[in-house]
């Protein structure tokens, strides 16, 4: 199967890690072994964004309802920038995550992707290929009972 | 009139005390954890993130062990929650074309691409208690199949292609919030689908039957319904661009309604949506029947005078907190209020017990009359 989450750029990075599973996320972090150190620009904070939807799927947007959503940015010592945006309110989730992107642009970004990155993405690919195979599961395949004739 | 009074804060504090108690309940019998109620009990944790409108499973999860599975007062800890969230902004329209599915049936297209695909529905069971779930059961595993892997399209695009369904308009207006500015009528139809996916899903599939049972003519089919999972992208302004910042398991319905023109439309199919957080499928068919009959004016069809046709009366009533805010503040002291009417109605039967028979008979019809 084709690598869904895509992982060598900034945007596949940050989308990976935002729905990441929490435990999954941090004991990767820890095994990694890093502990940058850094200044907050942002220190982390919980908040709300509206999450929109289309009319009729396809149509103008519409209000649905807000999701929670933590985010932060800091700065490494040499500059480098790293923001955390995740959902849910975890405010340790989103420093490792802005940790991490941080460290993403710098060199050790081939390690770190390899070591937390890919692995994330095989897992979050796995647990959606299972469901979707439970879903096939159920998909219903029809058969036509003898017709009369006419 | 209001007076403040004081007193009853020792009888306030014992009887939350109290409440504490009991909502433990038994202390022999194991505590709920919130993991708990949030993998075993998930449809009343969708069912409060829907009508809370606030997305967090932990949360909603919290509210309900809070509340004792009391759900109403449940969404009402999040709604309240939810006003000290600050806003940091709105993600793009969720693209549910590219839902990963768990469900997706079509009562109309039997050979829908993508198939008919039951998911994990109640449908087909026969109701029937299952006393196995009383004791401890080890599960088997659910089969598998070979995976989809390409996205399912939407039903609808197939019609459209005929055009003979009612295009939806495309814009990327920024549509109202009815949670920063007052609902005012006449509303509009992004509005009034923000009403209805946080309404009450008792009321809304009230008004939803009645439409049914032909208060308001309004035959529909279930065009597509589907479950699954959506990513939520958000432009993220420091970085330029925008990243996923979640993904959320939506219901979708679509229902396409026959529709014979009229004097603006051709005959043609319309189409009712209902877009709900969480598997909440009854409350998105309900959201979508009762979208449809609020839609009469811009088809051009006629008021009938039905409560599902009356935007006012099903937005207005639809939320079942305000609702029960204004409901349940009549169980708090009035006692001055009340002392007031007492005086009244006293003196009012001092004053008619001095009238004749007949001048009493008098007063009975003529409030009989108004």
């Amino acid at each position: 199967m084709t690598q869904e989450f895509a992982v060598d750029d900034r945007q596949g990075w940050l989308s990976l890690m935002a729905s990441a599973d929490e435990a999954k996320l941090t004991r990767l972090w820890q095994d990694y072994g890093a502990s940058p150190e850094f200044q907050w620009l942002r220190a982390p904070e919980a908040g709300g964004v509206m999450v929109r939807g289309r009319m009729g799927g396809s149509g103008a947007p519409f209000n649905l309802g807000e999701m929670t959503v933590t985010r932060c940015a800091l700065t490494l010592e040499d500059g480098t920038v790293g923001h955390g945006y995740v959902q849910g309110r975890s405010k340790a989730k989103a420093e490792i995550v802005a940790k991490i992107d941080a460290l993403m642009q710098t060199p050790v970004a081939d390690d770190l992707r390899s070591r937390v990155l890919t692995p994330l993405a095989q897992a979050r690919q796995a647990a959606k290929t299972a469901r979707a195979a439970k879903a096939a599961a159920t998909k219903v395949e029809f058969f036509t009972l003898v017709r009369g004739e006419d | 009139m209001y007076v403040a009074v004081k007193g009853g804060e020792r009888a306030i504090e014992n009887a939350h005390a109290w409440l504490a108690e009991e909502r433990r309940g038994d202390t022999s019998v194991a505590e709920l954890s919130l993991s708990q109620i949030r993998e075993q009990l998930s449809l009343a944790v969708n069912r409060v993130m829907a009508e809370g409108s606030l997305y967090d499973p932990d949360l909603a999860a919290l509210a309900i062990k809070q509340s004792r599975g009391d759900l109403i007062e449940a969404i009402f800890l999040i709604r309240a929650y939810r006003t000290t969230l600050p806003r940091f902004g709105a993600t793009l329209p969720v693209e549910t074309g590219e839902m990963a599915c768990d469900r997706r049936i079509s009562a109309t297209f039997k050979d829908a691409p993508g198939g008919q695909v039951l998911g994990p529905t109640f449908d087909y069971t026969h109701r029937l208690l299952d006393f196995k779930l009383a004791a401890d059961g080890e599960l088997p595993e659910a089969p598998t199949a070979e995976p989809r892997q390409e996205p399912t399209p939407h039903i609808t695009e197939f019609l459209q292609g005929e055009d003979i369904i009612q295009r939806e308009p495309v814009s990327e207006e920024t549509p109202g919030d009815l949670t920063r500015e007052p609902m005012q009528f006449p509303s509009n139809r992004p509005l009034r689908l923000q009403s209805l996916t946080r309404g009450d899903e008792g009321f809304v599939l009230g008004m939803a039957y009645s439409t049914q049972r032909g208060y308001a003519r309004n035959h529909a089919f279930v065009g597509e319904l589907r479950i699954g999972r959506c990513a939520v992208e958000m432009e993220i302004p420091e970085l330029g661009f925008a990243i996923e910042i979640g993904e959320i398991e939506l219901t979708e319905c679509e229902t396409v309604n026959q529709f014979t023109g009229s004097k603006t439309e051709p005959p043609q199919f319309t189409r009712g949506y209902g877009l709900v957080f969480g598997q909440s499928e009854r409350k998105s068919i309900s959201m979508a029947l009762v979208d449809r009959a609020l839609r009469w004016e811009e088809l051009g069809e006629d008021n009938l005078g039905a409560a599902a046709q009356d935007e006012e009366f099903v937005l207005s009533h639809c939320d079942n907190i305000q609702a029960t805010g204004f409901l349940e503040h009549i169980k708090l002291p009035h006692y001055v209020d009340f002392q007031s009417e007492l005086e009244l109605v006293r003196k009012l039967r001092r004053e008619a017990e001095e009238r004749t028979s007949e001048q009493l008979g008098a007063i009975a019809a003529q409030e009989a009359a108004e």
